[in-house]
């Protein structure tokens, strides 16, 4: 009990941070859209982590009822899916036009 | 007056016959045919006998003035806008009437013209009874009659001109009758081309006239020729008559315009005798004649008048001594009349020379149609060599043939007697000195004509046969439809003559008398104190006419005729199969000149038509058509051809400026610029989205440092 009454705010700010990285260094990185994708959502999740740790903290200022961050979780899960189903649409159309799924080899979008 | 008042319908008759053939000839039977187109002409021919009846009554009331009826002004208007600058100074109306004018002059040509016509028409109906397009043929004769009529009714020169172009363009249908034939059409054109120069002539000496008189009435140019205002040898009268004597020269086929008539045999034998012997082609002295007020005043177009006619006549008849076809010797022969004619009116006797034309439309009008009926008799053969012997088998033919004959050749009592001899008369008494040459040149044509005249009676109705059998067997005498035209004729030419018998013969000559009033020699009396008295009035030398000189030349001329007619007997009555003709005999050089009609046709080709080349070089008609082509290919092709290269230089100049300075650096300058400009900013766009992610990261990272460590 004691263990878990230690982890606060901090810890879960320093977890969604490194998720972020996580998330940032395979965006950046890996060539397969379908990882990059799958790293969009790291790095969504770790703004989710955030804003549930804040809505969490706030609760303890403000009550039980200041719930406003988890709701923005939520919104931003939903986002998140819609955003990866998009995504996928645009990756089959990509891979129709491409035969490839790799990032890197599609470099249309200039000048 | 009911005929003078309505003198309009004397033309208007035959045109109406013509129109009816137009529109309904076709569907109409020949009997149907003739009744119209016969009955038009024989009912003009009975208004014309009782208009000029009526017009001698109402002359003696009217100090024989010529009668005008004028219906309505055709030409021009009363508005002004027609008028023109006489060289006076005046201003004057362009204006013509549809006016007919009767006078002496116009009766004797309405009268044999009506008659001759009437005849003709008749004979035709037997003539052509086998030949197709027979509605057409009366058509276009009728439309002839009316053409004539207008020409000779016309009270000004516009509406005789009318008739003038009329008779040309049925001269013309007619010629080319048997338009299948190569030759006919070819003779056609001929004689259209041929009047087409005259005419030009009418037209422009019409114009003269109209600029000098400020009208183009017969009656307001006489009166003003004879008013003494004008002097004698004035020059633009003399450009006028000269002029209108071009257009007689082509209507009357006299030199060197007569080409068109020997060749207008082609058309059917009626044609060439109402058409190119008896009427049409006495327009010509008509037009002359009835210009005499003119030509009073213009010694210069009297002389070239006379010595045209002169040269004409012998001309013509010399041709005339050597022809084979009988149709041409007797279109020689009326070229050489028409000859005579126009002497006669050169040398001022235009009584004698209209007495002349009257004389001649009947006993040449015989003539072409007796030829007609040997034609007919001897199944289309034309050429006199092949003919002979015909005396017995078509007598009437013979018989009022060998009238004319007598007629032509000047053998008295017969109508060419009197008129011939006066010709000759006149020639001799007009001036003397160099006329005398005149009276020359008509005396050995008289012999001439005596000769060939008779040549053609021999070699058709005596000497031997020489038809073949198949020919032979076939002659026949002509239908009365055709032999009574030709008895008519003959009486005519038997006693027309006897209207103008001479004072010398203890005569009144009547014929001149009546036509006094014509050639004013009243009035011209006043012209006559000033001299040239010759030139003027033939009535003038009426009182010379009792001298001894006088009988002495009709005796020669009379033995010019039986010379000729000797001379003719001795070497043909006796011709066989390939006899000899005694021109060959003496001098086949000139028999093949006279032959080939002094190659004047092949120099017409050479010269004038450029038919043929003349060393090489194209003359004549075709030489300036081919001038004109070389010099529309050359000149103006080459012009339009060099602004099109201009137009081309010009353009390629332009194209080029546009492509390399307009477009070049006007247009894609800018794009240039702004593409070099661009060049380091685009660099950063370089398509990879990681790329764009890390920079998008690292200023996020950026500023985030900034803002937190600032």
């Amino acid at each position: 009990m004691d263990a878990m009454l230690n982890i606060s705010t901090l810890h879960y700010l320093v977890l969604g941070a490194a998720l972020f990285l996580l998330g940032i260094i395979g965006v950046l990185t890996r060539r397969n859209v379908v990882i990059v994708l799958m790293s969009i959502e790291l790095i969504l999740n770790a703004v989710n982590l955030n804003l549930v740790a804040f809505s969490r903290y706030w609760q303890s200022i403000h009550g039980p009822n200041a719930l406003h961050g988890q709701i923005f979780a939520i919104f931003v899960i939903t986002d998140a899916a819609a955003e990866a189903a998009v995504g996928l649409g645009i990756l089959i159309a990509f891979f129709r036009n491409k035969e490839t799924v790799n990032v890197d080899e599609v470099n249309l979008l200039k000048w | 007056m009911v005929f003078l008042n309505n003198i309009w319908l004397i033309p208007l008759l035959p045109a109406i016959g013509a129109g009816i053939m137009f529109f309904f000839g076709r569907r109409l039977q020949k009997s149907t045919v003739n009744a119209v187109c016969v009955g038009v002409v024989v009912l003009a021919f009975l208004f014309a006998c009782g208009a000029v009846l009526q017009y001698n009554t109402w002359a003696d009331a009217n100090n024989h003035q010529p009668f005008q009826k004028i219906l309505y002004t055709w030409l021009g208007t009363d508005t002004g806008h027609m008028n023109y600058i006489t060289k006076g100074g005046a201003q004057a109306a362009f204006q013509a009437d549809a006016g007919f004018l009767l006078d002496p002059l116009s009766s004797i040509w309405l009268l044999f013209v009506t008659g001759v016509g009437m005849l003709i028409h008749i004979y035709s109906t037997g003539y052509m009874a086998h030949e197709g397009g027979y509605y057409r043929f009366f058509g276009y004769l009728n439309l002839f009659m009316f053409s004539m009529l207008t020409l000779i009714l016309a009270n000004n020169y516009v509406l005789m001109f009318v008739g003038w172009e009329g008779v040309g363009l049925c001269s013309y249908l007619l010629i080319g009758f048997y338009f299948h034939r190569k030759s006919a059409s070819d003779a056609a054109n001929k004689a259209f081309i041929v009047n087409r120069i005259g005419d030009a002539g009418f037209l422009l000496g019409m114009f003269f006239i109209a600029w000098y008189f400020g009208s183009l009435r017969y009656v307001d140019v006489n009166h003003l020729a004879r008013s003494g205002q004008f002097q004698i040898g004035d020059p633009i009268i003399t450009a006028a008559t000269l002029l209108l004597f071009v257009g007689a020269s082509g209507k009357s086929a006299q030199l060197p315009l007569y080409v068109w008539l020997p060749d207008a045999m082609e058309g059917p034998t009626p044609v060439s005798a109402l058409i190119h012997a008896a009427t049409m082609v006495t327009a010509g002295v008509y037009m002359v004649a009835r210009s005499n007020a003119l030509f009073v005043l213009a010694p210069t177009s009297m002389k070239v008048v006379a010595i045209v006619g002169a040269l004409t006549a012998i001309f013509a008849a010399s041709i005339g001594l050597v022809q084979n076809d009988i149709k041409r010797v007797l279109a020689y022969s009326t070229v050489s009349q028409l000859g005579y004619m126009f002497l006669a009116l050169g040398v001022g006797a235009f009584a004698a020379g209209v007495f002349h034309v009257f004389t001649h439309a009947f006993f040449k009008a015989l003539l072409f149609l007796g030829a007609g009926s040997v034609i007919h008799a001897m199944s289309g053969e034309q050429n006199m060599r092949n003919m002979g012997d015909l005396r017995g088998r078509i007598p009437t033919t013979y018989w009022t043939m060998f009238i004319a004959t007598l007629a032509i050749a000047g053998i008295p009592p017969f109508a060419g007697f009197f008129s011939k001899d006066e010709i000759l008369w006149q020639t001799w008494t007009s001036e003397g000195g160099a006329y005398r040459i005149l009276w020359g040149i008509g005396y050995l044509t008289a012999l001439m004509t005596a000769f060939y005249m008779f040549r053609l009676i021999y070699l058709t109705f005596f000497s031997k046969p020489r038809m073949s059998h198949e020919v032979e067997h076939h002659i026949h005498e002509s239908p009365s439809s055709m032999t009574v035209p030709l008895i008519v004729l003959a009486v005519m030419s038997l006693f027309a003559g006897f209207l103008g018998w001479p004072h010398s013969l203890g005569g009144s000559d009547r014929f001149a008398r009546y036509l006094d009033p014509v050639f004013a020699r009243g009035e011209a009396k006043v012209l006559v104190e000033e001299g040239r008295a010759g030139q003027l009035a033939a009535g003038e030398k009426e009182e010379e006419h009792t001298s001894p000189v006088e009988y002495a030349l009709m005796g020669l001329s009379v033995l010019a005729a039986i010379a000729g007619w000797m001379a003719a007997s001795r070497f043909y009555r006796e011709a066989d199969k390939g006899y000899a003709e005694p021109i060959d005999a003496a001098s086949p050089a000139v028999y093949n000149t006279l032959l080939n009609k002094y190659y004047v046709d092949e120099g017409y080709d050479y010269i004038f038509t450029g038919r043929k080349k003349l060393g090489g070089a194209r003359l004549g008609v075709m030489g300036l058509g081919e001038a004109s082509s070389w010099f529309d290919s050359h000149i103006i092709d080459g012009a339009v051809n060099a602004a099109g290269w201009i137009t081309r230089v010009t353009a390629t100049i332009s194209s080029w400026w546009d492509k390399w300075i307009i477009d070049g650096i006007g247009v894609n300058g800018p794009p240039i610029v702004a593409r070099m400009l661009s060049y380091p900013t685009r660099l950063f766009e370089w398509g990879l989205v990681q790329w764009y992610a890390l920079v998008m990261t690292a200023g996020l990272v950026g500023f985030v440092f900034y803002y937190v460590y600032r």
